[in-house]
C-alpha cells in the first residue's frame, strides 16, 4: 500500500509513458497522416510532465523499493530536460513538415528518450541508472538513423549504436565491479560502504563507470563519435543530441560522483580533472577547422562539456550550482543556434556548410543578428548569458585553489571564440550568397525567445542562480 | 561432490571452448551451432548451481528462438566473411595485447577480493531457501513486487526497440491487393446473368 501512496512522486515519469503508449495508439490507429497531431500532442505531454514536476513535492523522496528518488535536484535537471526536448521537437516539427516525412513515430521516440533521461536522473540505484540510460540510448540510435534512405543517416545510426553498445559495456562492466566488490547496487548502501571499505576493485569499477559516463557526455578522450554523428543524423535529431541528453548525462553524473562516490573523490576528481581539460581543449582546437555548421556545434558541445565538468571537478556546492547554471543557459543557447542551422535552407533544400552563411546579414539581418548572439554568448562575451555560465564555474574553481583548471579554462574560452567570431565575420563581411527561405514560423519564435534569454539574462540571474543553489545544497547535506 | 565438480568443469570447459569457436569458425552457419552448444553448456552450468528455470529458460529462449532467428538471418544475409576478415592479422597482436594486460590488471585486483563486513547486512536480496520456494517462485516474489520499477523499465525498453526495427524497415508497398473477403461477399447486385446466343457473342 505505501508504494501506491508514493507514487504521486513519480508522477512525471508515469505520465510521460502512459502518454506516449497512448500516443503510439493514436498515430497507429489513424488512417491519415499523423505526424503533426502526435508531434504536438508529444510537446503538450511534455509541457504537462514539466508542470507535474513543479507540482510534485519539493523534499526528497525514495519510492519503487528505493530504485527510483525524487528531490531539488531531480526538480531542477528534470525542468531543462523537459524544456529542452520539447523546444526541439518544436523546431523538428516544422522541419518534418518541410522535408515532408509522414512518420509520427518521431515524437514518440522523443517522448521515449526523454522518459529515459528522467529515470536517468531520478536513478537511486545502479540497475535504474542503466536501465534509464539504455531507454534514452535505443531511442537515440533510431532517430540517429531517422532518414533511413540517406546514406548518412544511416552510418550514423550506426555508428552511434555500436560505439554506444561499446560504451554501455564498459558501464555495465564498471558497475558488475562495484556490485562484487560492495555487494549492493543502490547508491545509499554504496555510500555507507564506501566510506569505511573503499577497496581498489571498486576505484576500477568507478574509473570503467568514468568512462562509459564520459561517452554519454561526449567529452574527450570518448568524444570520437560525436562530430560524425552529429553530421549525419537529420539536422533536428542533432539539435536534440546536443541538448537533452547531456542535462540528464551530466545530472546522473554529478547525483553518482557526489552521491554514492562522494567518499572516494579523492580518486575520481583527478579522472574528472583530466576528463574535463581534454574536452576544453578538443573542443577549442578541434572546431577551428570545421566546414560545416553541425561538426562544429558538435566540437562546441564537448568543449561546453569540459566547462560543464570543471563545476563537478571542483566537488562542493558552488561547483555543481555552476554546473547546473551552466546546463541551464546550455539549453538556451544552443536551443537557439540550433534554430539558425534549421532556418539554413535555400530554395527549399537544406544546407549545412558555414560558407552558405556568407553575407547573411544583408540577406536576413534578424536570422543574422541572431547567430551573432548566440555565437558571442558561446564564447562567453559578457554581458551575455554563456559569460556568466562560465563565470560561475570558473569561480567554484578559483574558490576551490583549482587555478590550473580555471586558468586552462579561460585560455581554451580564447581560442573558441576564434571559431565562434569566424561565423561572425563570415555572416557580416563575406559577400552574400543566395539567401535563405522564410523560417518556420515557430523557428522564428523559437529563436526571439531564446535570443531575448541569452541577451537580458544579466538583467535578472537571481532566479536562476538561486533555484540552482538550492538544486545543489540538495546533493551535500551537513 | 566430485561428480558435481567433474560436471562443472566439462561444462565450462566446452562453454568456454565453443565461445571460441563462435568467433574463429570460417562458416557463420557453424558459429551459430557452436553458439548454440555455448548455450547448452551454460545452461547445465545453471542446473548445477541450482537454478533450474533460468537453465531451462536459457533453452528454451536462447536456443529455441534466438539461435534459430540468428539461423535463419546468417543463411538469409548471405554474409561474405572473408571480407569480415580483412585485417584480422593486423589488429589480432594489439587486441590480444589489451586482452592480456586487461586480464592481468583484473586478475591482480580480484586476487585481493575483500568483502566488506556491512555487505551481509546491506545485501539487497538474500537468496531464498531452495527446500522452501521453488525457483519461478522466489523470482516472482522479487520481480513483481521489489524490482516492478525495473521490471516495468525494461518493458519501455523493449517497446521502443519495436517501434525502432519496425520503423526503419517496414515499407508501405502501393499497388499491392490485398483479399478483403467482407467487401467481396457484399458486393450487390453488380453481376447479372445473360443469355448468349450460340456463335452470337454478348
Amino acid at each position: 500500500m505505501t508504494v501506491i501512496a508514493n507514487l504521486g512522486a513519480a508522477a512525471p515519469e508515469l505520465f510521460l509513458a502512459g502518454a506516449g503508449i497512448v500516443l503510439l495508439m493514436f498515430g497507429v490507429f489513424r488512417k491519415s497522416d499523423a505526424t503533426a497531431q502526435v508531434g504536438w500532442l508529444a510537446v503538450a505531454a511534455l509541457v504537462a510532465a514539466a508542470g507535474l514536476v513543479l507540482t510534485g513535492s519539493k523534499g526528497s523522496a525514495t519510492l519503487f523499493n528505493g530504485l527510483f528518488v525524487t528531490d531539488g535536484f531531480a526538480v531542477f535537471t528534470k525542468l531543462a530536460t523537459l524544456g529542452a526536448s520539447a523546444l526541439t521537437l518544436i523546431l523538428s516539427l516544422s522541419w518534418l513538415a518541410q522535408e515532408q516525412v509522414k512518420k509520427f513515430e518521431y515524437a514518440i521516440l522523443i517522448i521515449f528518450a526523454t522518459l529515459g533521461m528522467l529515470m536517468m536522473i531520478s536513478a537511486n540505484n545502479l540497475m535504474s541508472l542503466y536501465l534509464g540510460l539504455e531507454l534514452q540510448g535505443l531511442a537515440a540510435y533510431v532517430l540517429a538513423a531517422f532518414k533511413r534512405d540517406t546514406l548518412k543517416s544511416t552510418e550514423s545510426g550506426l555508428k552511434y549504436f555500436i560505439l554506444g553498445s561499446v560504451a554501455s559495456g564498459l558501464l555495465l562492466y564498471g558497475m558488475s565491479l562495484v556490485y562484487g566488490f560492495t555487494g549492493t547496487t543502490s547508491f545509499d548502501k554504496l555510500a555507507e560502504v564506501l566510506s569505511h571499505h573503499p577497496s581498489t576493485g571498486v576505484m576500477v569499477g568507478l574509473v570503467f563507470m568514468l568512462s562509459g559516463m564520459a561517452f554519454k557526455v561526449s567529452a574527450a578522450p570518448f568524444h570520437m563519435w560525436t562530430p560524425d554523428v552529429y553530421e549525419g543524423a537529420p539536422t533536428p535529431v542533432t539539435a536534440f543530441f546536443a541538448i537533452a541528453p547531456k542535462v540528464a548525462a551530466i545530472a546522473l553524473f554529478i547525483r553518482l560522483l557526489a552521491g554514492p562516490f562522494a567518499d572516494l573523490v579523492g580518486a575520481w576528481q583527478q579522472v574528472v580533472w583530466l576528463i574535463s581539460i581534454l574536452s576544453m581543449a578538443i573542443g577549442a582546437f578541434g572546431a577551428i577547422n570545421q566546414t560545416n555548421i553541425k561538426r562544429l556545434l558538435a566540437y562546441s558541445s564537448i568543449g561546453h562539456m569540459g566547462y560543464v565538468l570543471v563545476g563537478l571537478t571542483v566537488a562542493s556546492p558552488e561547483g555543481v550550482r555552476g554546473a547546473l547554471v551552466y546546463l541551464a543557459l546550455y539549453v538556451f543557447m544552443n536551443v537557439g543556434a540550433f534554430a539558425v542551422v534549421l532556418s539554413m535552407r535555400q530554395k527549399g533544400r537544406a544546407v549545412e556548410s558555414i560558407s552558405d552563411l556568407s553575407g547573411l546579414s544583408r540577406t536576413s539581418p534578424g536570422l543574422a543578428a541572431a547567430l551573432t548572439i548566440f555565437m558571442f554568448s558561446m564564447a562567453g562575451i559578457p554581458p551575455l548569458a554563456g559569460f556568466f555560465s562560465k563565470l560561475y564555474v570558473f569561480m567554484a574553481a578559483v574558490k576551490a585553489g583549482m587555478f590550473g583548471l580555471a586558468i586552462i579554462g579561460v585560455l581554451t574560452s580564447v581560442v573558441s571564440a576564434f571559431y565562434y567570431i569566424r561565423v561572425i565575420k563570415i555572416m557580416y563581411f563575406d559577400e552574400p550568397v543566395d539567401s535563405f527561405d522564410r523560417p518556420a514560423t515557430a523557428n522564428t519564435v523559437i529563436l526571439w525567445g531564446t535570443s531575448a534569454v541569452t541577451l537580458l539574462f544579466w538583467l535578472w540571474p537571481a532566479a536562476l542562480i538561486n533555484s540552482a543553489q538550492t538544486a545543489a545544497q540538495v546533493l551535500f547535506p551537513g | 561432490m566430485i561428480i558435481q565438480g567433474l560436471a562443472f568443469y566439462l561444462f565450462s570447459v566446452i562453454a568456454v571452448f565453443s565461445a571460441v569457436m563462435v568467433i574463429t569458425a570460417r562458416n557463420p552457419v557453424h558459429s551459430v551451432l557452436w553458439l548454440i552448444l555455448t548455450f547448452f553448456n551454460a545452461a547445465g552450468l545453471f542446473v548445477l548451481m541450482g537454478a533450474e528455470f533460468l537453465g531451462m529458460l536459457l533453452v528454451v529462449v536462447y536456443v529455441g528462438a534466438v539461435a534459430v532467428l540468428f539461423l535463419f538471418v546468417v543463411m538469409m544475409l548471405d554474409i561474405n566473411t572473408l571480407n569480415l576478415r580483412e585485417g584480422m592479422a593486423e589488429y589480432m597482436p594489439v587486441g590480444v595485447a589489451i586482452g592480456v594486460v586487461l586480464f592481468a590488471e583484473i586478475a591482480a585486483i580480484t586476487g585481493g577480493w575483500v568483502l566488506a563486513p556491512e555487505i551481509e547486512a546491506a545485501r539487497a536480496q538474500p537468496l531464498a531457501d531452495p527446500g522452501a520456494v521453488s525457483n519461478i517462485q522466489a523470482l516472482g516474489n522479487i520481480i513483481y513486487t521489489d524490482y516492478i520499477y525495473l521490471f516495468q523499465a525494461s518493458g519501455l525498453v523493449l517497446l521502443v526497440a519495436m517501434i525502432g526495427s519496425i520503423m526503419l524497415t517496414h515499407r508501405t508497398r502501393p499497388g499491392v491487393h490485398k483479399q478483403n473477403i467482407a467487401a467481396q461477399l457484399d458486393r450487390g447486385r453488380t453481376v447479372e446473368l445473360k443469355k448468349v446466343s450460340t456463335r452470337g457473342g454478348i
